[in-house]
């Protein structure tokens, strides 16, 4: 029996983990010749087959997410959404789609025609480099970096910059003001997503994606009981950085006709959109694989394949995005960045505070993880509750204690009778 | 076969396109862009020596390295906020119209 | 180092960043310039990796990629010139050959000296770098912190934040930080 699962447990067709039969290919490119030659074949069809693999997964997921995306928050706001085109609405992607290439890709006579024609596709490169460093499976990482936390948060910051070539290049005043604006939140976020990103990699001590899932898998944990302040703060900094309602002060329609990407019809408009949609299933990923465990389900990855529990897992999280689009207004410029820096910037630095004294009296004195875990869970639940409660009544709008009625005088002088 | 004099190489002419940058050009910005060009050539200078040398602590390139990142990224905001606080007072960065103090 | 993949990184990587340069010199407006620089940024933190210097590689990104970059965009968008392209002041010949001088000579020594050569291959330069940050240059690591929020706060007073600003009338140590009138 050992022998028959030891022999079905490792070999190329073990589908449940799709990096065997790749790695399997390599190793059989890697033999041809006399072993050493051929080297660099096998080094190009790596490269090509994750490449395939992010732009196959990416074209049919931004599919399905338009879909969904429009039928949750359409059902949010107590309408139907799509239902014409398919049954239920299903082929709308489809219309969409065939729309936007027919349209005419306008250019603006006085901008900056090579940017302008740049931008889009420059937009789209940080989605897809993202998409390289997630773990789908215990060997699935088109990359496993050393340093992946932080390339996340490197590659994102490319942004503003593109958003910025956008505004500028429309020569038109509303493009551009969209663009500052989408800026200026863009630095202002990124702070506070660095910081609580820190807090996970000081108490798993791995920098790599692949390294925390498998933390996670050792401690039989996900990483969100443990670090319940930083995931929020992870979450909230990296859903304002997608330029999603509540926060996409630089794109409203209803405030500044499009922002930074007015200038943009046919398909650069839906290569924007598509970057949206991308960006917005590449933090729902990283938020998956950073707290939620990625591919490891407590021992459910035996026998439903890895990558199946996440694609799930990371559907089920863009639930979250999808339900924070459709019921929260949309802030103002000024109220999102004194969120950014007055509130989610304090509470990632007490976060780090307490995680480093945690890790510090966990690792020197060497208790064991079945007490120091649980009272860490507790401590930091704890504290994130009352840091924000306390936070928020202490320095935010306080409300009116009890409702008044309009009168014609004032209450000096003395206490009215109600 | 790559090895450290191809790196140096590569890091000597940056840092000569930066310099001829920063030698040539009237706009403050532009001036400011090489000098950032050469700060990186130096960059690169110290991670190839940093990786081909022996030594007995190789890392100490890449903790220079990061200092010099952090100083340049200093220096860069600083010098932004002057070059706008003079264009606040004179109406101009060019370099060849701000000589308020020459003879 | 050898190998295919190496070697042809090397060499693109080569090209593309001289190119970059070189783009910045000779670009016709001023923002095409600085999106040739934050090309010349990227192509240097590649190259970086190629170095097997990884974290230095992801820092480069995040700082000069991503914020110098952006930093240098304000300003030129908040000190708009009425040339149309950055004009170029009369020691482009001389700069051109201080350039090569300084490049010869850098080069000329590279290839005449007897390095004394090893590989060191790093497998993590994250682990070595917070020892060495925080054991033997501790020091220079708090001192920069230090420079970061004087250079921070430096900047702010300078340009003029809200409601900041240095009493003019006062000088010497009676000078006051007071309130600007808008």
């Amino acid at each position: 029996m050992t022998a028959l699962s030891g022999f079905l447990l490792a070999e190329w067709y073990d589908l449940r983990d799709l990096g065997n039969p790749v790695h399997a290919l390599l190793d059989w490119i890697n033999g041809w010749g006399d072993g050493s030659t051929f080297h660099w074949v096998a080094y190009i069809v790596a490269g090509l087959i994750g490449a395939a693999a992010i732009g196959l997964f990416l074209g049919i997921a931004m599919l399905s997410l338009i879909w969904i995306e429009r039928k949750a928050v359409s059902r949010i706001q107590i309408r139907y959404g799509p239902n014409r085109v398919g049954p239920f609405g299903l082929l709308q992607p489809v219309a969409d789609a065939l729309k936007l290439m027919q349209k005419e890709a306008l250019t603006p006579l006085l901008g900056d025609k090579v940017v302008f024609f740049l931008a889009p596709v420059v937009i789209f490169i940080p989605t897809l480099l993202v998409f390289g460093v997630i773990p789908w499976g215990p060997k699935m990482t088109v990359a496993n970096l050393n340093v992946a936390v932080l390339y996340i948060v490197a590659v994102g910051s490319a942004t503003p910059l593109v958003i910025f070539m956008a505004g500028w290049s429309s020569n038109n005043k509303y493009s551009l003001l969209g663009a500052m604006r989408g800026i200026a939140m863009a630095i202002s976020y990124e702070i506070p997503m660095v910081l609580s990103l820190l807090g996970v990699v000081l108490f798993t001590g791995h920098m790599d994606l692949n390294g925390i899932v498998q933390w996670q898998q050792k401690y039989h944990v996900w990483l969100i009981v443990l670090q319940p302040l930083a995931a929020l703060t992870y979450f909230i900094s990296a859903s304002a950085e997608l330029n999603r309602t509540p926060t996409d002060i630089a794109e409203a329609e209803s405030e500044i006709v499009a922002g930074y990407h007015t200038e943009y019809s046919g398909m650069k408009f839906g290569l924007f959109y598509a970057v949206e949609l991308g960006n917005a299933l590449a933090v729902s990923g990283i938020w998956a694989t950073l707290f939620f465990g990625g591919w490891w389900l407590f021992g459910l990855d035996r026998w439903v394949p890895a990558w199946l529990i996440f694609l799930a897992k990371m559907y089920v999280l863009y639930g979250a995005l999808i339900l924070t689009r459709g019921t929260l207004p949309r802030l103002r410029i000024d109220q999102l960045l004194d969120f950014a820096w007055k509130f989610l910037l304090p509470l990632s630095l007490v976060n780090i505070l307490v995680v480093a004294a945690e890790v510090t009296i966990w690792q020197e004195n060497g208790i064991s993880a079945g007490i120091v875990l649980p009272v860490a869970a507790v401590i930091n639940i704890l504290l994130s509750v009352i840091l924000i409660v306390g936070y928020t009544q202490a320095f935010g709008f306080a409300r009116r204690q009890r409702p008044r009625r309009a009168r014609l005088i004032t209450d000096t002088l003395a206490a009215m009778p109600q | 076969m790559i090895s450290l004099e191809h790196f140096l190489v590569v890091g000597a002419v940056l840092f000569g396109i930066g310099l001829w940058i920063a030698l040539s050009k009237r706009n403050a910005v532009m001036i400011l862009m090489g000098i950032e060009i050469m700060l990186n050539a130096v960059n690169l200078t110290l991670l190839a020596f940093s990786r081909f040398i022996k030594s007995p602590t190789p890392i100490a390139g890449h903790v220079f390295v990061i200092f010099v990142i952090t100083v340049a990224a200093a220096e860069a905001s600083v010098a932004l906020a002057l070059i706008v606080s003079v264009y606040r007072n004179r109406g101009t960065i060019d370099i060849d119209q701000i000589d308020l103090l020459r003879f | 180092m050898s190998g295919f993949g190496p070697v042809s990184a090397f060499y693109v990587l080569a090209v593309l960043s001289i190119g970059s340069a070189l783009a910045v010199m000779a670009a016709r407006s001023i923002i095409h310039a600085v999106l040739f620089l934050v090309l010349f940024f990227v192509s240097l933190a590649a190259m970086f990796v190629l170095l097997s210097a990884d974290f230095v590689a992801v820092a480069q990104l995040l700082v000069y990629a991503g914020a110098i970059g952006v930093l240098v965009v304000f300003a030129i968008l908040l000190t708009p010139s009425r040339e149309p392209r950055p004009m170029e002041t009369r020691f482009v010949g001389p700069g051109l050959l201080a350039g090569a001088v300084v490049a010869g000579t850098v080069i000329f020594i590279a290839f005449n000296t007897n390095w004394s050569t090893a590989s060191n291959d790093f497998s993590s330069t994250v682990d070595a770098i917070g020892q060495a940050l925080l054991n033997r240059w501790a020091l220079p690591f708090e001192i920069a912190s230090v420079l970061l929020i004087a250079a921070m706060i430096g900047a702010i007073v300078i340009v003029g934040g809200r409601g900041i600003d240095v009493d003019p009338r006062a000088a010497g140590p009676e000078a006051r930080l007071v309130r600007r009138e808008r």
